[in-house]
């Protein structure tokens, strides 16, 4: 286990680009807060959002029966995988069947979590990422460092470099423009060549059994409009019941996300166009046990629009390579609680318990509240910190016996010789020990001096 | 254990699930205090929307302006234009694509939208011809949009999308278009065109 503290000290030695970091995601931050403020009824579309979200996860398995029906109707091949190893085995049995070795994907944190793209290419098909930060990732072999804008970290001088090595004809301009520009021309060859396109999916809609996928390049169009074969893949948690829920989540996304009022292209896929074929695979890994779980089951109801991250002083200031799970901030910190919470117990003390992540999510998740119940839970999965806990309990004995208490009170300006950085107190890391005054507030009184 | 095995993954997810509801639908949560921003003059805040948040170009044609001569004026340099719409003048007809690769080269794609909608811009585009590409692969694209067809919120949007089935028939697809393809994925830098249309034009019939 990796403290989310002690991996953000590599990242904050470059104090310029954490600060960029830090200005890049406010921004962000307030052209939500902007454009939420624009809309009267904006906290109305939250409150029903989250009453959705909870409906639909309580009938859960009514939603995905009806989805699954309808899927069919449509002409879309329906297929569920319990977990990530029969999920990557189901996609790569659908391309090996039909002798494909090229794929075009975009963007889908579903495939991150199940590492799809290495799973793929160990047995021989190239997979190309086509949204441009992911493509930008997938040539740097690095990994995403925020779920929307996962490669806003990067700067475009590393970004030409790595075209200049990578794609031929690059020319030695490191101009946002023109390098998006390269990428447009390297990619189009790929859309061309794919036998399939993999997307993720933002909403799968109960009532008509369809597929919506939001983007701003319309990279998720290029690469399922060209191959001959769409696979979809959807966790479980993505379907809402009908049009008229899709409306009130269409409205949020976008403005939570990166505060404009939708993304470029909002598409539905309806079944497969004739002549072509459509899957879609839902996959579970783990989200029917988190259900279960009576202090976290809302953390599902998350719609992955990173707001959370962009208002989050900790995630601002340490980034997403801070934390030990591929999802950083407040819903990561709790999504990788859900998942595997002996390795990820690291990131629960990112939270300075402001609530601010609590006040822009879209569907009203809880975050805060979740975090601070996953550090009660800490010593149940033996990740408590033992020093941590030695004080605590020292401490809860000193606080349970009046005499002891005073008696120590007296003497405690004793500690202010003490040099604070030798590593006794962990609380005291990074920060500027207490002066313990010669005199307690109690005595004080006692003496009439206040 | 030889019951788990036996269980389809399917099986095994919806035993996790809390049990099928008698009807679910029937408890579905009371949304009756939502009332969505409608605005007086849909149009106007479609057009102010289009043009500032999307990115868009907005023209609106008069009843006695050819249509194809506006095309041409406004993509002077064009050499390949798509379309399938009758009365569009177009050298590629998105319904009879030979080579996959001719759908890369085009320079204006020209389709139809059914739906504006005021408070972000989007334009519903069903899928009308055999190759939906040409609405994402054209350097440039034209939709061409009835006045009368737009409405205030997505609400209304959507109320009319599942009206009408037509719209996902016979090629299952459609999609909201605001503005043209775009990213920021670069430093924040804004930039048209990453994977997409690098512009966008709405003539308002």
């Amino acid at each position: 286990m990796i403290s989310h503290s002690s991996a953000s000290q590599e990242y904050l030695k470059d104090t310029a680009t954490a600060a960029r970091h830090d200005e890049t995601f406010y921004g962000v931050r307030h052209k939500r807060d902007v454009i939420s403020r624009s809309l009267p009824e904006w906290e109305d579309l939250r409150e029903a959002a989250s009453r959705i979200k909870e409906h639909t996860l309580e009938n859960l398995s009514y939603y995905l029966t009806q989805f699954e029906e309808k899927a069919l109707e449509n002409g879309a091949k329906v297929l569920w995988a319990k977990d990530a190893e029969e999920y990557n085995k189901i996609v790569y049995e659908i391309l090996s069947g039909k002798g494909i070795d090229k794929v075009v994907k975009s963007k889908s944190m579903l495939t991150e979590e199940c590492h799809l793209n290495d799973f793929l290419e160990e047995r021989g098909i190239q997979v190309v990422e086509s949204d441009l930060g992911e493509r930008i990732l997938q040539m740097m072999k690095l990994a995403p460092s925020h779920v929307v804008m996962p490669a806003l970290h990067i700067h475009k001088e590393d970004i030409g470099d790595c075209f200049r090595e990578k794609i031929s004809g690059t020319e030695n301009n490191n101009d946002p423009t023109y390098l998006t520009h390269v990428a447009r021309m390297h990619l189009r060859e790929k859309f061309l060549e794919a036998g399939a396109g993999i997307t993720g999916a933002n909403f799968g809609i109960a009532a008509t059994g369809e597929v919506v996928v939001c983007t701003n390049e319309g990279n998720a169009d290029m690469s399922t409009a060209m191959p001959p074969l769409h696979i979809v893949s959807m966790g479980i948690e993505k379907v809402i019941p009908d049009q008229y829920s899709l409306a009130i989540f269409h409205r949020l996304l976008a403005r939570s996300a990166t505060g404009q009022p939708t993304t470029a292209f909002t598409s539905h896929f309806r079944g497969p166009v004739p002549g072509k074929e459509m899957y879609i695979i839902l996959v579970d890994n783990g989200r029917s046990e988190f259900l279960k779980n009576p202090e976290h089951w809302k953390t599902l109801k998350c719609i992955r629009c990173g707001a959370c991250m962009n208002t989050c002083p900790v995630y601002r200031r340490s980034s997403g390579y801070s934390y030990s799970y591929f999802i950083p901030g407040p819903i990561g910190i709790n999504l990788s609680m859900l998942h595997n919470p002996k390795s990820n117990s690291g990131n629960v003390a990112a939270c300075s318990l402001c609530c601010s992540c609590d006040n822009v999510c879209p569907v009203k998740v809880d975050l805060s509240t979740q975090i601070y119940k996953w550090r009660q839970q800490l010593d149940s999965f033996g990740t408590a910190s033992k020093e941590k806990k030695l004080i605590s309990n020292v401490m809860k004995t000193i606080f349970n016996h009046p005499n002891l208490y005073t008696n120590l009170l007296r003497i405690s300006p004793l500690l202010n010789i003490l040099p604070t950085n030798i590593g006794l107190n962990p609380w005291a890391y990074g920060h500027k020990m207490m002066h313990f005054p010669k005199k307690s507030f109690h005595q004080l009184w006692k003496e009439k001096k206040v | 254990m030889e019951r788990e095995e036996s269980m389809t993954s399917k099986e095994k997810i919806f035993a996790n699930l809390n049990p099928l509801h008698n009807d679910p639908v029937a408890d579905k949560p009371d949304l009756s205090f939502l009332s969505p921003t409608s605005y007086q003059d849909p149009l106007k805040v479609f057009i102010e929307t289009s043009q500032t948040n999307a990115g868009a170009n907005v023209i609106e044609l008069n009843p006695d302006e050819d249509i194809n001569q506006r095309i041409l004026l406004a993509y002077p340099e064009a050499k390949i234009i798509a379309s399938n719409i009758p009365d569009i003048k177009a050298n590629l007809n998105p319904d009879a694509i030979k080579e996959k690769s001719d759908l890369l080269k085009v320079d204006v794609g020209v389709v139809e939208g059914k739906i504006g909608v005021a408070e972000n811009g989007c334009v519903w585009v069903p899928q009308t011809m055999k190759e939906r590409a040409i609405c994402f692969a054209s350097e440039n694209l034209i939709i061409l949009l009835d006045k009368k067809s737009i409405v205030s919120n997505m609400h209304e949007a959507y109320r009319l999308i599942s009206e009408n089935s037509n719209y996902f028939s016979p090629y299952n697809f459609g999609t909201f278009i605001s503005g043209p393809s775009k990213t920021a994925d670069i430093e924040g830098a804004l930039v048209f065109g990453a994977q997409g249309a690098k512009t966008l034009t709405l003539i308002l019939l």
